[in-house]
């Protein structure tokens, strides 16, 4: 009975959907008043109709319903009761669901949200959002129901794939897609503007806090991902740069492109038509990345699971969607002028720049991932583009823009001199330099080329991004949340660079054959390999290793890796153990035994790794401190005074 | 033309090349193996459900065969079961197992219980086989010929369309004439 009602709600929610998309494009249009104000009780009736199939779904996994075919696919009456409620998004129909209903919550928000501003403005907006969530339902009802029911019901369930009954892989799917979905808000708003033929100051304004909650939910969801990735498959590193990784990275630049020009068009009203393409960008390589993910295109293991008619439904979507956004922009944005200018050293120039070199990465990123594609669709054979095409290209545009946004950040805005900021501009400067090459040649005795560079473009962000919060605080003025948040997010960077360099130039890794007693030796460590036991899970069993782990002769830790066997799908996978000690991270996985008694057993020694993690989190904390600034919250009316205080220009809020 | 129209452009052009990607994915269904053309490999395995008996590859030398590679812990097997006994009754090639790290119990009731469209199946407890033969996730189902090369492999649950578009045109003609 559940998943007919779940079934049915969602067939409701298409409806209301469509009813969403028509009032709110067609009442501002037409000018109907009416037919404006019936949009927000359609959003309102649709994300009930939506929570209730989801509610639906959730509730036949709690109560291993194994008649419905996604159930008896993706989950097993041994699963523990967490993952069985994780195991709604942990395929292909469920995900689906979940986008939609997390589309619904943004969409909800912004229906309270926008409840000030111009009402034929604000039904265009939910009207471009119902369009989107009209064409997902579609495509769910049509290709990728979760409810089918199985006939004759599986005794058991197929269980929920082992690498992903994990804690952080449970929770990243959500956190990845709010983020993702978000950024639908940002296009949704652009979309209104190009139809209104009108866009300003305060368009930006109303834009500006969604597209950085958008952008903040992306930094973590992804951080979250690289982070299981690095203790779940076993292979100890953090980014691949595979297709699925690059689906959500590129909407990350694209994002970040988007919030820092969106802040130019805040303060200056200039880069209108600019903004607006990267608000449709950013959302469209969110639908890329969905389609390159969920139609098979890419993807190669066990494409079979793949349905081409899902495929050709995406690229239909893609081609309304995108299509119909870049259309309504190249017929509307010619019609938006700039009239200000602005000098070469202005804060205006370096965000100019930031935006060209993120553009140009995400573009690096985009070549390489649809390489393979295009050349098998050009039938130049099979292609493949992995890190050494990566690294290299996309440190290209990176290493500049690190270097620009130190003196971005202390830049005026429309004049361009940097004046009185040039001192502390040095100095931070050579403070950096002397961080970096200590940490390089001091901490580590060794390094490439590249490393005290980029260690002293990470230290020299973090200090100017802490020139203006001190400088504001000694002189007594106010510190607005977006100059926080702005400092944060880039105090965040610089962390998150200093690890990356340290990472890459400092890490030792060995893969040994040890039998029980045997030792082996990984820069200042010692690893004695004690030997192994069988351990049971609730539905795995496996080995556990024992690892006695010296520094210098000084017992640190020991550790536990494990190898489990799933019983119902029989896939092995890796749980490494990973102790942080001298701010390095000891990795141990266990491999294949070899026979005689001997493992496989892979050590790695990772300095500074989770400071990677930590600083995109701070980047995102960052972003949520930005976008809960008070200009942001006050009513309409009161915002429009003027904001720029003589003196402070400088550091107005470009977070 | 104007600049703001390039975007439009662009994305145009990258429709074209995803509409042909989606056009190529349902070939990637066949993931081309290496062992196409080349001689199967070789295996000497308990037979199922008579572990006295084995099977190996040497017996199956001189004839035409197909080598189905499954598990009762594999859900697509289930999905296929159905097609693989319409196969069977054709009867223009037989059938032969490959019951993949499965516990032998499971394999005997399955059969009973479904029917058994296998002229003989092979017990592959370790697994050990199934890479040899480069099987990566099961089902996987391929052709042999009687001088014991592989001649197709298909993988994903079989159907009777997949065996009269893919592997019966494949078949000397007097063989697929008996359909």
């Amino acid at each position: 009975m559940l998943p007919e009602l779940g079934h049915f709600a969602l067939i409701l929610a298409m409806l209301l959907a469509a009813l969403q998309a028509f009032f709110g494009i067609a009442g501002p249009a037409l000018g109907r008043d009416r037919w404006t104000a019936a949009v927000t009780p359609a959003v309102a009736g649709q994300f009930v109709m939506v929570s209730t199939s989801v509610a639906c779904l959730i509730a036949s996994f709690v109560a291993n319903d194994f008649s419905v075919t996604y159930i008896a696919e993706n989950s097993n009456s041994a699963l523990p009761l967490g993952y069985r409620v994780a195991a709604m998004w942990g395929a292909h129909e469920g995900s689906l669901l979940l986008w939609i209903f997390l589309l619904g919550c943004w969409t909800v928000a912004v229906a309270i949200g926008v409840s000030r501003l111009p009402p034929r403005f604000a039904a265009r907006v939910l009207g471009v959002l119902g369009v989107v969530s009209f064409g997902f339902l579609l495509f769910t009802l049509a290709t990728s129901n979760p409810f089918l029911r199985l006939d004759p019901p599986a005794p058991d369930g197929r269980d929920l794939n082992p690498i992903l009954q994990d804690p952080a892989l449970a929770i990243h799917p959500p956190i990845l897609y709010t983020g993702y979905v978000g950024f639908a808000v940002a296009f949704a708003f652009g979309c209104a503007a190009m139809l209104e033929g009108r866009m300003d100051q305060m368009w930006a304004r109303w834009t500006r806090p969604w597209a950085t909650s958008a952008w903040a939910f992306l930094s973590v969801g992804i951080a979250l991902g690289s982070w299981w990735a690095y203790y779940e498959l076993g292979w100890g590193g953090y980014w691949f740069w595979d297709p699925v990784e690059n689906a959500s990275f590129m909407p990350w630049l694209m994002g970040t492109a988007l919030i820092h020009s969106l802040a130019v068009t805040e303060k200056r009203g200039l880069f209108k038509s600019w903004t607006l393409l990267l608000a449709v960008l950013a959302f469209s390589l969110s639908l890329l990345g969905t389609f390159l993910v969920r139609s098979g295109v890419l993807v190669s293991v066990h494409s079979f699971a793949a349905d081409p008619t899902r495929g050709i439904f995406i690229l239909v979507f893609l081609i309304v969607m995108i299509g119909g956004a870049l259309t309504l922009y190249a017929w509307r944005a010619p019609l938006l002028k700039s009239q200000a200018g602005f000098d070469l050293l202005s804060r205006e120039s370096f965000l100019l720049f930031n935006n060209i070199l993120l553009v140009i990465g995400a573009a690096t990123v985009f070549a390489g991932t649809m390489a393979p594609l295009i050349s098998d669709a050009l039938n130049l054979g099979t292609l493949s583009v992995g890190t050494p095409y990566f690294n290299p290209t996309f440190m290209l545009s990176m290493l500049p823009l690190l270097a620009l946004l130190s003196l971005g950040i202390r830049a005026n805005w429309k004049r361009g001199r940097l004046g009185a900021a040039q001192r502390t501009i040095l100095t931070t400067l050579v403070i950096a330099a002397i961080a970096g090459v200590i940490l390089v040649y001091g901490v580590y005795s060794h390094g490439k080329v590249l490393s005290p560079v980029a260690a002293t473009l990470g230290a020299w962000i973090i200090l100017s991004s802490l020139v203006d919060p001190i400088d504001r605080i000694r002189r007594k003025l106010t510190l607005p949340r977006s100059v926080i948040g702005m400092s944060v997010a880039h105090i965040g960077l610089g962390i998150f660079v200093i690890s990356v360099t340290t990472v890459e130039s400092f890490t030792l890794e060995r893969d040994v054959a040890l039998g029980q007693g045997e030792s082996a030796v990984v820069g200042n460590y010692e690893f004695r390999f004690q030997g192994i036991k069988p351990i049971e899970g609730p539905n795995y069993n496996g080995v556990e290793g024992t690892v006695v782990v010296t520094r210098h002769g000084v017992p640190t830790s020991v550790a536990y890796p494990q190898k489990r066997q799933y019983w119902v799908q029989r896939q092995v996978t890796t749980e490494a153990s990973i102790q942080m000690h001298h701010g390095s991270n000891v990795f141990v996985a266990l491999g294949d035994e070899l026979g005689a008694g001997k493992w496989s057993v892979r050590f790695q020694i990772r300095p500074l790794v989770n400071f990677l993690w930590l600083g995109a989190f701070i980047m995102a904390v960052g972003g949520a401190i930005a976008a809960t600034d008070r200009r942001y919250r006050v009513a309409p009316q009161a915002v429009t005074a003027p904001v720029a205080t003589p003196g402070v220009a400088a550091g107005e809020g470009a977070g | 033309m104007n600049r703001f129209i390039l975007p439009l452009g662009i994305f145009a052009l990258l429709a074209i090349v995803l509409a042909i990607g989606i056009k190529r994915s349902p070939e990637k269904g066949i993931i081309p193996s290496p062992l196409i053309g080349k001689a199967a490999p070789q295996f000497t395995l308990p037979v199922l459900a008579d572990s006295s008996r084995t099977l190996s590859s040497a017996d199956l030398k001189g004839r035409w065969y197909v080598f189905n590679v499954w598990g009762t812990w594999c859900y697509e097997c289930r999905a296929e079961h159905e097609a693989l006994l319409e196969i069977q009754k054709l009867a223009q090639v037989p059938i032969i197992g490959l019951d993949w790290k499965d516990e032998e119990p499971d394999a005997v009731r399955w059969l009973a219980e479904l029917g058994n469209p296998y002229e003989v199946v092979a017990a592959d407890r370790e697994g050990r086989t199934a890479i040899d033969w480069g099987v990566y996730g099961a089902p996987e189902t391929f052709l042999v010929d009687p001088q014991g090369v592989v001649v197709y492999k298909y993988v994903g649950a079989m159907t009777l369309e997949a065996w009269q578009t893919r592997f019966v045109p494949r078949l000397p003609p007097r063989r697929a004439a008996k359909s």
